[in-house]
């Protein structure tokens, strides 16, 4: 994708975080966070287990809650307030490394549930919601199934489903192929290369570096709790410019 | 079977072990005489059971009197059924008006049917709910008249089985809730609503249940004010109810801790406030995971219900023991507390069955 293409694609600011601080009691996990995510831009965050990757995506819609510095998501900044986050909550979408799906709904129950009691949407729009989306990231044919009964992969696109079915501005992604079987990654990866290709702004954690080089706008690196490096993929993977980026990269592409 | 040609070449259908053992006689060989001392212990068993049972049946049935005029024609080697026959009616309704004996009948037959309802998967959700208030308002009616051109019956003449039906199912009705809400203050973040749940939870449970019936109904008169008074059964009732929610909200706690932390962060991803999340996510989880202990804890109340014998309510075990009082049908113990158990063991046995019911309902398609 050309530079030009991408401008004209990508929008204003859509989440921003400002000198955000983050412990967890004496362990300083997130220092002094910068970061802007434009509207349909994707950005794919990598770096060591234990950086803080996972926690800053996860302080984006409040799963964690930062102790300094600002949150802004679509306009709205995260506070205390229950009612900014449930609101921000409702934009942004989150899919977890372990699926989460709720195990006592069937699929389809998964996929209308947060559009009914959340969007206050009519139980057979929400329906026909979700069997869009099903189609999308074809599993049609498991609508009335339990998540115990599908594979992994099968879950994980039930889960991207259930987000999407909210209609959210923002996909947030925490590792999302790191609890598959690799035979299962691809149809994992595909379906969120297709939502890529759809112009949803999207924020990544992930470790597979062929995804990224398809479908990021940015590249971040993280390393202990701070934001070490970021660029276009081009540049980051061609020529890296800190040492533990480097360290990094050498690390999970030798094989 | 068609003959094989043995010389294509087909790969031999490798035949699967089938188990060496089957039928009766390899049952018992396996499961009863395996080994010396298994075989002793069966042997003595059989031999208590040969000792045991034939007196117990020739007891009950064989020896026993069926019809007879009064206590003293009913003598003999086997029970007296005759007895229970005889106080039948006051063993069941106790001294509710004889002649409106049909009411508490019918209440009987409610409760009945509002529990085979429940068993029916078809009309869980707001149908249930609205035959269940449904019910229990007619059973109000019912029992206590005044309206409708039913003679008025006050709660002392409640007696017998719908007073132990009345009291288990109010009862389990109202704790259950109550235990719900404890259970989440329990594990709330606000630390008041924390601090109460704990100490009611933590006090109600360091307290015997007749304890608790004693204050209710001798010490609570004394701190109301003069000339205000609260029906004996309905304080016995409230006794009931807090207790036995103290002991169900431990248990709902057990099964709330059980769900994964990935389940509340996925219910909260997507936009569900508190009480969404509780009631949509996580509580139909929780309670499915803790069927068994909380059907235990059912029997338990059901049977703990007896109790209320000791302030003065006639209850189930109450009539029994009033019938019992008779003149012309005195010393019939055995006979009661038999009869009164197999009432008690039919209801227990249904809950169990129940329970197990829902548990495989609940289990379906998750493994």
């Amino acid at each position: 994708m050309t530079d030009s293409a991408a401008e004209t694609r990508i929008g204003e600011p859509i989440i921003e975080l400002r000198h955000v601080d983050k412990w967890f009691g004496d362990f300083h996990v997130l220092k002094d966070l910068n970061l802007e995510v434009k509207r349909g831009e994707r950005v794919v965050v990598c770096g060591p287990s234990g950086s803080g990757k996972s926690t800053m995506i996860r302080c984006i819609n409040r799963l964690e809650e930062h102790q300094r510095g600002q949150i802004i998501v679509a306009g709205i900044e995260l506070t205390a307030d229950v009612k900014n986050i449930e609101a921000i909550r409702r934009e942004v979408g989150m899919v977890f490394q372990q699926f989460n799906l709720f195990p006592h709904l069937t699929v389809l129950e998964n996929l209308t549930l947060a559009p009914i009691w959340v969007r206050k949407l009519p139980r057979k729009e929400a329906e026909d919601t979700a069997r869009l989306y099903l189609e999308r990231v074809r599993i049609p044919e498991q609508a009335s199934k339990y998540p115990g009964q599908l594979s992994g992969g099968q879950q994980q696109r039930v889960a991207i489903a259930r987000s999407l079915c909210m209609k959210p501005e923002i996909m947030l992604f925490d590792e999302p192929t790191s609890a598959l079987d690799p035979e299962m990654i691809k149809e994992v990866l595909d379906v969120m290369i297709e939502l890529a290709r759809e112009g949803m702004t999207m924020v990544c954690v992930t470790h597979e570096m062929g995804f990224a080089r398809t479908v990021a706008d940015t590249m971040v690196f993280m390393d202990r709790g701070e934001i070490v490096e970021r660029g276009p993929p081009t540049e980051f993977f061609a020529n890296p410019k800190s040492d533990r980026t480097k360290l990094f990269l050498g690390q999970i592409l030798s094989h | 079977m068609a003959e094989v040609d043995v010389t294509q070449d087909l790969p031999i259908p490798v035949e699967r072990p089938r188990p060496v053992t089957s039928g009766p006689i390899a049952w018992l060989r396996a499961n009863l005489f395996n080994s010396i001392p298994n075989t002793v212990l069966t042997l003595a068993a059989l031999y208590l059971l040969a000792v045991a049972i034939p007196p117990v049946i020739r007891w009950a049935f064989f020896d026993a009197i069926w019809h007879a005029d009064s206590g003293r024609a009913c003598r003999g080697a086997g029970a007296c059924w005759a007895f229970i026959g005889e106080k039948l009616r006051f063993i069941l309704f106790g001294r509710f008006p004889y002649e409106e004996d049909w009411r508490p009948l019918l209440v009987v037959v409610i409760f009945v049917g509002l529990i085979l309802a429940s068993c029916d998967r078809k009309l869980w959700g707001r149908r249930l709910a609205v035959l269940w208030v449904a019910g229990l308002t007619l059973v109000g009616v019912l029992m206590s008249g005044g309206i409708l051109g039913l003679t008025e019956v006050e709660t002392s003449l409640w007696n017998g089985l719908p007073l132990t039906l009345v009291l288990a199912v109010v009862g389990v009705a109202f704790a259950f809730p109550l235990a719900i809400l404890l259970a989440l203050g329990r594990r709330s973040r606000l630390p008041a609503v924390r601090a109460i749940c704990v100490g009611y939870i933590e006090l109600v449970r360091g307290v015997p249940l007749i304890t608790v019936l004693f204050m209710a109904s001798v010490m609570l008169p004394l701190f109301l004010p003069s000339g205000m008074t609260i029906d004996k059964l309905l304080r016995a009732q409230l006794a009931f109810i807090l207790f036995a929610a103290a002991y169900l909200a431990e248990i709902v706690r057990g099964g709330l801790q059980a769900i994964p932390r990935g389940q509340y962060e996925a219910a909260d991803s997507l936009g569900l406030g508190y009480w969404q999340r509780t009631r949509l996510i996580v509580l139909p989880q929780a309670l499915a995971m803790v069927i068994p202990p909380l059907v235990n804890n059912f029997i338990g109340a059901f049977k703990n219900t007896s109790l209320v014998l000791i302030i003065g309510l006639f209850d189930l075990l109450g009539t029994a023991n009033a019938a019992l009082t008779d003149a012309s049908w005195r010393g019939f113990y055995l006979e009661a507390y038999v009869f009164i158990a197999v009432v008690y063991w039919t209801f227990c046995f249904f809950m169990s069955r129940y329970s197990q019911m829902l548990e495989r309902e609940f289990s379906k398609g998750r493994r």
